[in-house]
């Protein structure tokens, strides 16, 4: 079966290793255009780290990471790519508030030495309703819950209005509540033709929040429509069988 | 009091606290990065590790020249952190010990190299040892005039890149996605804080040099949650200190500047751990207090004790 797709990254043969020990094999993967697609894997399947090299924070040992069907230079690309990181990634002690924080979403489009203006202040002010955090703008970051500090990095990544968005667990630790809000957001970026990578955990909910899955385990185990892929035999070669998880699913 | 006239009037102490005031200022703002960036102790590397560097310069060169020992000490500083850097990169050795073993290294080397200097005619004039501990009446007009040139040009280059260091250091990688190349950003603000260290070696000295560098900006921390607040504080701190600090030792004959400004700086640390609003040790105690006699006492006071 052929399919028409447009791809918006291409990833060939990439190799990842930290201090020689290999983190992702030889991983060759292409990224749907205009949809919602999880990674899934065990822990320390490489999934953070398989992020992190399509951002080009991670030098891969061999292989290339292609954007937009061509265009190599992730530097490049910059307004186009936004980012969750997991909110453990920073130090919420810093002196600095929501808003700020929101804000840095828009330096990348203010580019070198240009100050944030009234507009960006608006987006940002846009943005935090989008994810139900308005009344929290002047509130010290430190002061935040694990939940509201997700929000407010997404928040901060939709302020880039970027092309593709990578989330790196951004379920993790969030309320249902604060769950249900960020699958909304994902059906809303979907609908505005913008792709989404997310790093998932939970099994359960794949069916119901993503177009798209890819399963890995250092290599990439399938990739492909969740209908099509997400099925009993790839998930226990991605698990290897031992995962209770598993159990509890089928 | 007659005195204190007499020593304010005193123009060789108006240059040295100026001085002193100046470095206070600049460290004060770098100092906030630092401490922000969680590489506090890099510092204190690096101010160690200049000592053979001022030495080794007054031993090849044969200079007594402010300017040519402390060119030595950036050589010797940069070179210990490349050595760090690459010891943590190639070896096993993890960073802190990295640092000490390079630090520790490295002054051995500049206090043994001192010996040895003492023994070459002509040298007991080159004074320094006024690099260990400092020696703020040794500073003169040019030194100033220095000082003042890099720490306007230090701060012109904080406040144009103001957005970009914040983003840097809250979030590096978020800032290396949107187009901020971390690494060039992590090199321009450790060679900011390398200079200021440099700058500090001939008033502090190379072993309370990083005081200068974190104090200010500890005690700023405590006062305040917002970035723009706590840098101009811990300016504040810093130039206070200097000005108390060369006060104090020009007061108490045989009283090193350095160690004099760096007890001063402390306890302006001392007094904002314990009273700062807040963040305060004080305020915490009273908060739970509090917690516990609301919880406790149904919502009416109970008497503590």
């Amino acid at each position: 079966m052929e399919r028409q797709e447009n791809y918006i990254v291409e990833i060939e043969n990439l190799t990842v290793a930290y201090d020689r020990k290999p983190a992702l094999w030889d991983i060759n993967l292409k990224i749907p255009k205009g949809q919602v697609m999880a990674i899934i894997g065990p822990n320390g399947a490489g999934k953070t780290t398989l992020i992190k090299a399509m951002l080009g924070l991670i030098k891969p040992v061999t292989g290339t990471v292609r954007y937009f069907e061509g265009n190599v230079d992730i530097h490049t690309l910059k307004g186009k790519i936004g980012y969750v990181p997991q909110t453990e990634s920073v130090d919420w002690d810093f002196p600095t508030t929501v808003q700020d924080v929101v804000l840095m979403g828009c330096y990348g489009k203010l580019g070198w030495f240009r100050r944030p203006r009234k507009s960006d202040i608006e987006l940002v002010k846009q943005m935090l309703q989008k994810v139900g955090m308005q009344e929290y703008a002047s509130r010290q970051i430190s002061q935040l819950s694990g939940r509201q500090q997700q929000r407010v990095f997404l928040a901060r990544a939709l302020a880039q209005e970027a092309e593709i968005y990578f989330m790196d667990e951004p379920f993790k630790g969030v309320d249902a509540h604060t769950e249900r809000a960020i699958v909304a957001l994902l059906k809303e970026l979907k609908k505005h033709g913008k792709t989404v990578v997310v790093v998932h955990h939970d099994l359960h909910t794949v069916l119901d929040y993503f177009d798209w899955v890819t399963l890995i385990n250092m290599r990439v185990i399938a990739s492909g429509p969740v209908k099509e892929v997400f099925n009993e035999e790839n998930l226990k070669k991605t698990y290897h069988n031992s995962d209770i998880l598993l159990r509890s699913l089928m | 009091m007659g005195n204190m006239i007499e020593l304010f009037s005193n123009y060789t102490f108006q240059i040295v606290a100026l001085g002193s005031a100046l470095l206070g200022l600049i460290s004060g703002v770098i100092g906030c990065f630092s401490v922000l960036r969680k590489q506090s102790l890099l510092g204190d590397g690096v101010s160690h590790s200049a000592l053979p560097g001022v030495v080794m310069a007054f031993i090849i060169l044969g200079s007594k020249k402010t300017e040519v020992l402390l060119l030595g000490a950036l050589v010797s500083g940069l070179l210990s952190t490349l050595l760090i850097v690459v010891i943590v990169r190639y070896t096993r050795v993890k960073f802190d010990s990295a640092l000490a073993l390079v630090m520790s290294a490295f002054f051995g080397l500049g206090l043994a190299l001192l010996t040895y200097v003492q023994k070459i005619p002509n040298s007991n004039q080159a004074g320094l040892n006024r690099f260990i501990f400092g020696q703020a009446s040794t500073l003169l007009q040019r030194d100033i005039a220095f000082m003042m040139v890099c720490g306007v040009t230090m701060l012109a280059i904080i406040l144009l890149l103001w957005k970009e260091f914040k983003l840097f250091t809250f979030d590096m990688e978020f800032a290396q996605i949107i187009g901020f190349p971390s690494k060039g950003l992590n090199l321009l603000l450790s060679f900011l804080t390398v200079l200021v260290i440099i700058l500090g070696l001939q008033t502090v000295g190379a072993i309370l040099m990083s005081a200068m560098l974190i104090s200010p900006a500890v005690a700023a921390r405590q006062w305040t949650n917002k970035l723009w607040v706590m840098v101009i504080l811990s300016a504040v701190f810093g130039a206070v200190s200097g000005v108390a600090g060369t006060f104090a030792s020009s007061m108490i004959p045989k009283l090193p500047t350095g160690p004099a400004i760096v007890v001063c700086a402390n306890l302006i640390v001392s007094i904002s751990l314990l009273f700062a609003p807040s963040r305060g040790l004080l305020f915490r105690v009273y908060q739970r207090k509090r917690i516990i006699n609301k919880i406790e006492g149904d919502g009416r006071d109970v008497p503590t004790s």
